[in-house]
């Protein structure tokens, strides 16, 4: 069972549908309580990163990290990735969880932002294997839609440019985020959504392994 | 120095009453098929967004057909856009509730452009385009394609029209562009309403106008009836994404081999797709 958290900021049907089409069940919520009962979580968030205050304010923030934690398998989706960080120059006084090192920016370039389309996602030189692109060949392409990015950093697993390089996604432990958004993505994105639910199944095994 | 972004190919789906239909410059409707099967062939053949769009929603005063979304949305996993007769952020709503992950507000953002605002604070301004259709003043229109249709000012002079063109506005093509994006529209679709259902190519040095004069993507539409068509909107007329239906729909386009031919002709594409 995948717990999307709501935020009120934005649309969870297509991930939810992307999910359905994956024979995985989902239960979209917004209470703090089933947050820290779920066994896999993925945050998607569109729009400004002020609304990632909601989640602190409503106490959705505090369940997060606590599940986090406990190793509860975790997803953040463009937004939902940017909160991984410190934060962003968009709404600085909305700070992110600090997970991955430095905050998001405006794109800081001559071409048109927001950075709208399918462009092409590849292994960050150095990183370890990922578990989230596995069977994710470097240049594929994925849909993309923001104008805020996420620094090159510890953690990130795949980077694309857009006249500069910029992180699409991260990963570490049981935390993983993807800027673009796989839902969106066609196949290439359902592979990515698919990994990400194996890895989530894997993880409830190994828990009942352990009792 | 390659920006990475590919231009997008839109194959775009005029509905009226639960069926896919294309007509010549918004009229003489015919049928083309179910909405959910042709997404589904488009997205497949490597179409990079689908466009469903109620075209007599809003002459119809009724509101858009929420079963034909929903069925539409369910199996596409590529970017959905929904358009025609949106008037309230509850409609909005009720679209994206139904598996739309844009909707297009084109009459009623006219009428209240403060809806714009209400649904880009709401779902973010990259769920919201709006839709434009443009007519150039007649004594220009003639010369839409050719390109040499400048006024005196230096630049193009076209009007906006409402309700699937059928209501002229008084309002200029540019302007309303740039209040759109000032007002929190993520994406400009414009349609050269002297161009559309004609295949004689876009109206590039409009969609070139508006491009310039905006920082969000412009979508070309209109006129769409050759690969060199969409060759000239994207160099000549700057476009972000260029939209087509009918070509699509009667098969005289396989799209993989539009983009494949773009991409010879050096304009990034997604491929393979």
């Amino acid at each position: 069972m995948i717990t999307l958290v709501d935020y009120k900021a934005g649309n969870l049907t297509s991930v939810r549908k992307a999910f359905t089409y994956l024979g995985q069940e989902s239960v979209v919520t917004d209470d703090p309580a089933l947050v820290r009962q779920a066994t896999a979580i993925v945050l998607p968030g569109v729009g400004h990163f002020f609304t990632t205050e909601r989640l602190t304010s409503s106490g959705v923030r505090e369940a997060v990290c606590e599940a986090i934690e406990r190793g509860v398998p975790f997803l953040g989706i463009c937004v939902g990735m940017q909160w991984l960080f410190a934060g962003s120059t968009e709404a600085p006084e909305a700070p992110g969880l600090a997970l991955f090192e430095g905050a998001c920016e405006r794109f800081n370039t001559t071409l048109k932002v927001p950075h709208v389309g399918w462009n092409q996602i590849r292994r960050a030189p150095g990183s370890a294997p990922s578990r989230l692109l596995e069977g994710v060949p470097d240049d594929s392409f994925v849909y993309f839609t923001h104008s805020y990015r996420a620094p090159v950093v510890d953690g990130v697993s795949a980077v694309t440019t857009y006249g500069e390089t910029f992180a699409a996604a991260v990963e570490r432990d049981n935390i993983f985020g993807v800027q673009f958004h796989p839902e969106k993505s066609g196949d290439t994105g359902l592979r990515i959504l698919k990994n990400f639910c194996d890895y989530a199944a894997k993880g409830v095994r190994d828990e009942h392994w352990d009792h | 120095m390659s920006t990475g972004i590919t231009k997008r190919i839109i194959a775009c789906l005029d509905v009226t009453n639960g069926r896919v239909v294309k007509g010549v410059q918004f009229v003489d409707l015919i049928d083309a098929g179910d909405p959910s099967e042709l997404a589904h062939l488009h997205a497949t053949s490597g179409a990079d967004e689908i466009v469903l769009l109620d075209i007599t929603a809003t002459s119809d005063a009724r509101p858009i057909l929420i079963d034909v979304v929903r069925r539409t949305a369910r199996q596409l996993f590529v970017p959905f856009t929904v358009g025609g007769g949106v008037r309230s952020l509850a409609d909005a709503s009720a679209l994206f509730d139904a598996g739309a992950d844009k909707i297009s507000i084109n009459s009623a953002a006219i009428k209240a452009p403060e809806i714009i605002t209400e649904i880009a604070e709401r779902f973010g301004s990259q769920a919201v385009i709006v839709a434009i259709d443009a007519k150039r003043k007649p004594w220009l229109a003639s010369s839409a394609a050719s390109g040499a249709a400048i006024s005196a000012g230096g630049t193009i002079s076209a009007e906006v029209y409402l309700a699937g063109g059928r209501v002229a506005t008084g309002r200029d093509t540019v302007e309303w562009a740039r209040e759109a994006e000032s007002r929190g529209a993520g994406e400009i679709l414009l349609t050269s309403m002297d161009c559309d259902g004609t295949r004689t190519g876009f109206d590039c040095p409009l969609t070139a106008a508006v491009a310039k004069a905006v920082n969000i993507p412009v979508i070309a539409s209109g006129g769409a009836g050759s690969g060199d068509h969409f060759v000239e909107v994207f160099k000549a007329g700057c476009a972000d994404a260029a939209l087509a239906a009918s070509i699509f729909h009667f098969g005289i386009h396989d799209v993989r081999e539009l983009k494949a031919q773009l991409q010879r002709e050096g304009i990034p594409m997604r491929l393979p797709c």
